[in-house]
């Protein structure tokens, strides 16, 4: 789709004036931003600055404090699929690779109490475009991280493949396995999948996404282009800088 | 053999050995829900406030009986009647029609407070449950006509031997529960898994999880009933968590681990009534006792499997 294309579409998802907090206490507020089809958008900052809870407001899962966020462009809270913050409440649980991206077509069961040979397939395909058929009947529970996020992404895929909230889906793995979410990520983007993803790692997040949401004392939103020219884009960019430096120095030629 | 051969001759022992089979077939299907969702103390709590409805409602019915004694049979309609009803209802079903809704509304309670706050809602249950447990003991000291009052309360926290008088109309009310019971867990089996294994995705993607989990909490309270009159409500929860936790050991996934938790549930049903007609043991303590060897069987082989 070219640009000309996707700016003409209304935004999936917009919020205007949102504001959000627990118990009365406010975290962020004046918060406006837009998502259209095909974006790449990356929610960045502080912990604590409020980024989970504006997952779990655009979700549906909270109420915000104030203002509202609208879906456009035919989406609806149906149509999007989410892998949730990693926990451990799920370590110990008899589970097969299968039975949890089956799980993900739950929110399509509508009136059914069983899943469709539709669905089932479906699995198949998921499983095998996160290259882990071959883990299909194993157990969950045992795993290794990069597995199981692969598990999660599968599972957001089957519920949805319109558009995917992502929590910090790299946070603790390797860095390899870090490499192979993103590249899946960047993949299913590339297909026509709208992705908004939580992420610590802002290295990455300016070279992957399109758009970058700023979540904290000060608020930004706007193409990664733009963050880059911005005060609070700045010390980052120093940050990628000294990166960069200091792999210089561990492999000096 | 033969023996057991004597004794199934008799209907006692053919109703005790049907009910038991249902009751722990039925306890056996939510289990790995229970164990896995921190639930086991909600069991646990369930089976006490239980055991003060069965106080309560026995009360209750010779309260009744003083009372349409006092009041004469003048006027067999209206609110005597009414009374005289209810009285009849609760004699013939056993007090069920007090105890399941009253187990029923504790379950939702508790479900409730659970789901706030971790914590409180611990020190809720087990205020709740040893308060069921203290009224229910009080009340039935109090207000007893039995001689035998700690033979009457040893039957209901143990079982005892209560199985093998069971008559038809029991055997009838245990099938039709049991049968509710195990539809509802198939027609919502993908559901229950959905919300048993994680919550938040699927109220994100659109899961009505407090209406999966108030169900969840319906069916338990239903099988702690049904399952009381089996083992006592000190040993209900054995019945529930004991074949799933069995399960988990050789299973990898959930549908293998609730059906091989249906099948050990039944098989130390089969082998408990048996084994408690033979050597005249009390039908509760045995088949628990049979499910924790279950249990061992079941390790030893988890062990094997994973050396191979």
């Amino acid at each position: 789709m070219s640009e000309q294309q996707k700016k003409q579409r209304e935004p999936e998802l917009y919020a205007s004036d949102l504001q959000l907090g627990y118990e009365g206490r406010a975290l962020v507020s004046h918060l406006n931003f837009t998502v259209r089809h095909g974006d790449y958008l990356c929610i960045v900052g502080e912990n604590g600055a409020g980024k989970s809870t504006l997952m779990r407001t655009i979700l549906g899962l909270q109420k915000p404090m104030g203002g509202e966020v609208h879906y456009g462009d035919g989406l609806s809270s149906e149509m999007i699929g989410y892998l949730p913050q990693q926990s451990d409440l799920q370590r110990d649980f008899p589970a097969s690779v299968r039975e949890i991206v089956l799980s993900g077509f739950q929110g399509q069961l509508g009136k059914r109490f069983f899943y469709t040979r539709e669905m089932k397939q479906a699995v198949q395909e998921n499983l095998a475009r996160m290259g882990i058929s071959d883990l299909a009947d194993q157990s969950f529970s045992a795993l290794s991280g990069g597995q199981k996020q692969r598990v999660m992404l599968a599972r957001a895929v089957s519920a949805s493949r319109r558009m995917l909230l992502l929590d910090e889906p790299v946070a603790g793995l390797d860095p390899l396995a870090q490499e192979e979410m993103y590249r899946l990520i960047r993949e299913l983007n590339k297909d026509g999948t709208t992705i908004v993803m939580i992420s610590h790692d802002i290295v990455s997040a300016l070279q992957y996404a399109t758009h970058i949401l700023h979540v904290g004392k000060e608020l930004f939103f706007g193409t990664v282009q733009d963050y880059h020219r911005t005060r609070i884009g700045k010390p980052h960019l120093l940050g990628e800088e000294k990166t960069k430096s200091a792999i210089r120095l561990s492999h000096p030629m | 053999m033969g023996t057991i051969f004597t004794y199934l001759q008799y209907p006692f022992a053919r109703y005790a050995l049907i009910v038991g089979i249902l009751v722990a077939l039925c306890a056996s299907l939510l289990g790995v829900t229970l164990v896995l969702k921190r639930f086991s103390f909600i069991g646990d709590g369930l089976s006490h406030v239980a055991f003060g409805a069965i106080a309560v409602a026995s009360v209750l019915q010779l309260w009744l009986t003083a009372l349409l004694r006092s009041a004469g049979v003048q006027n067999a309609a209206g609110f005597s009647g009414f009374l005289s009803w209810l009285l009849s209802l609760m004699k013939n079903t056993n007090n069920m029609v007090i105890v399941l809704p009253l187990t029923v509304l504790a379950a939702v309670l508790l479900l409730r407070t659970g789901q706030n706050t971790k914590i409180k809602g611990d020190a809720a249950i087990a205020m709740i449950s040893v308060s069921a447990l203290a009224g229910g003991y009080l009340l039935m000291s109090l207000f007893s006509t039995s001689a035998n009052l700690a033979g009457d309360v040893c039957s209901t926290l143990f079982g005892s031997t209560s199985i093998l008088t069971l008559g038809l109309s029991d055997v009838i009310f245990c099938l039709i529960l049991s049968v509710i019971t195990a539809a509802l867990f198939i027609l919502f089996y993908n559901r229950i898994f959905a919300v048993t294994f994680d919550e938040s995705f699927a109220k994100a993607v659109g899961t009505k999880a407090s209406a999966v989990n108030l169900l969840i909490a319906v069916m338990i309270a239903l099988i702690i009933v049904l399952a009381m009159s089996l083992v006592g409500s000190l040993l209900v929860s054995a019945l529930i968590i004991f074949p799933a936790l069995s399960a988990m050991r050789v299973a990898k996934s959930f549908r293998s681990v609730t059906i091989i938790s249906v099948i050990l549930a039944g098989l130390s049903a089969l082998f408990g009534v048996l084994l408690s007609i033979l050597l005249s043991t009390p039908v509760g303590a045995t088949i628990v006792i049979v499910e924790l060897f279950g249990f061992g069987a079941m390790c030893l082989l988890g062990k094997a499997g994973k050396l191979s």
